[in-house]
């Protein structure tokens, strides 16, 4: 492919293991099939083709990636390569010790997630002890001299309390907070019910986060991730399937992004292939690449640039076919499972859903 | 006090890159980009010149003066505009004068 560029992010799925529970995980359903993860040689040859191939922000996660006993080698690496280095973690293991290895390992950003403003409802999402935690190494990335992102997961169960949220980012000194609304994969899709909130839920939170963000201005970046189901449009998806994003999971398989491990589509595996292989040539990666895949509405649609026909997954995962235009576009013929979805919601008290955790995946020791 | 006001790329400020961001080449893209959370800007050949004289102790006017040895038309208010919009988007600091 001639206008074909190289790729700018890699999120780097560590392991899948995590201290936390989260109802809203995107982490695929079936965790167990993800034991066999790369080893820290692997993880280091990957991100050496990872930088070849044009990648500059590197993206480590999970799960939990502080799991990883080798965290601070692969960062070293990653930092001698030349690649933007952020850590995106729930913080637990966080340790003043194990933080200024990162730092003098050359980690350059720090993402924590808290669930709430307040320990009780961060802690029962999180099903875990760990909002007090969170705050001590938030402030320990401040007094290290990182910029520090504040995470946020949004659903009918916090989405209120959102300017509360923001004044905590405030307090803790963040520079960037990320108010993400709830994607529905995963875990998230199981538990759709009780975490989608209702349309004036929506519209109270986004002229709050619109309030804050001309508030802050040139002081924190308050980024309000919409929430997909409530608009007229699918969001662009990773910016384009196969265009400026991958994804490589624990064990080593490459996805155009984290979550579409749930299509019927051919793997393609670092452990079986150069990262660039799967970039240019991967039958996986060609599947949906630019518009001449598109089914209509999309195929003529003056959009079709700008949000690529929305997530394949969300097609796939709400119609059973991913090569369908995304049902959260009004135009979709497939539209009427989305609005159902919102006016249930509605109809719904505010809270009070049970919600149904994610496991603790079992796991093997990584080898070397 | 560095002033983080997107008023200060005037001609006395003293620019230079905010501690959490890195200027790097990109052998893939043949360019200079600037790396910060979350963005990748990936700079021309004038952008990258600007930057890389960025060091806190020069002034903007001095800035463009070295600029006008290297490049036979530099408009200062292109390049206090392209730091005013970096100032904004928090990579560049600018000292007072
Ligand atoms: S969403 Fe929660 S459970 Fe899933 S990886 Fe992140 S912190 Fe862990
Ligand atoms: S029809 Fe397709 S391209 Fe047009 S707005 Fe909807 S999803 Fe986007």
């Amino acid at each position: 492919m001639a206008d074909l560029d190289p790729p700018f992010g890699l999120l780097a799925e560590l392991t899948y293991a995590c201290p936390l529970q989260c109802a809203y995980c995107s982490n695929p359903l079936n965790l167990d099939d993800y034991r066999d993860e790369l080893s820290t040689s692997e993880w280091q040859r990957v991100l050496t083709e990872a930088r070849e191939l044009g990648v500059l922000q590197l993206h480590l996660s999970g799960g939990e990636p502080l799991q990883r006993h080798d965290l601070v080698d692969i960062v070293r690496t990653a930092a001698g390569l030349g690649c933007y280095t952020n850590l995106i973690t729930s913080a637990l293991g966080l340790s003043p010790r194990r933080a200024e290895q990162l730092r003098e390992a050359g980690l350059d950003h720090v993402q924590i997630s808290v669930q709430a403003d307040d320990a009780s409802l961060s802690d029962r999402i999180a099903v875990t002890p760990s909002f007090e935690r969170k705050l001590a190494a938030a402030r320990l990335v401040k007094e290290l001299g990182w910029p520090l992102t504040l995470n946020v997961v949004l659903h009918r169960g916090n989405l209120d309390r959102i300017a509360r949220i923001v004044d905590l980012a405030e307090r803790l000194a963040a520079d960037r907070v990320e108010l993400a609304n709830t994607q529905y994969y995963g875990w998230a899709l199981l538990n759709r019910d009780a975490l989608l909130p209702s349309r004036e839920q929506v519209e109270r939170a986004e002229a709050v986060a619109r309030e804050a963000r001309e508030r802050l201005r040139g002081r924190m970046d308050v980024v309000y991730v919409l929430p997909d189901y409530h608009e007229r449009y699918p969001k662009p998806c990773m910016g384009g399937w196969g265009r400026r994003q991958l994804t490589v999971a624990p064990n080593g398989d490459v996805l155009p992004c984290p979550t579409a491990h749930a299509l019927p589509l051919p793997r393609a595996n670092v452990r079986e292939h150069s990262l660039a292989w799967v970039w240019e040539e991967s039958p996986l990666f060609q599947r949906f690449r630019g518009t001449g895949w598109m089914p209509d509405p999309c195929r003529g649609c003056a959009r079709r640039d700008v949000d690529f026909g929305g997530c394949r997954c969300q097609a796939f995962l709400l119609t059973g076919d991913a090569a369908r235009t995304d049902p959260v576009c009004h135009l979709s013929p497939d539209h009427d499972l989305v609005t159902a979805a919102v006016h249930t919601a509605g109809e719904r008290p505010a809270a009070g859903d049970r919600l149904v955790p994610r496991p603790h995946p079992h796991r093997e020791h990584a080898k070397r | 006090m560095p002033s983080t006001s997107p008023t200060r790329t005037d001609d006395a400020g003293r620019p230079r890159l905010a501690a959490h961001v890195r200027l790097t080449f990109d052998p893939a893209r043949q360019r200079h980009v600037l790396l910060a959370p979350e963005t990748v800007t990936v700079l021309n050949g004038t952008g990258a010149a600007v930057l890389g004289l960025c060091d806190g102790t020069r002034t903007v006017a001095e800035i463009v003066a070295c600029l006008r040895d290297r490049y036979d038309t530099v408009a200062a208010d292109e390049v206090r505009a392209f730091l005013g919009r970096l100032v904004a988007k928090r990579c560049v600091e600018v000292g007072d004068g």
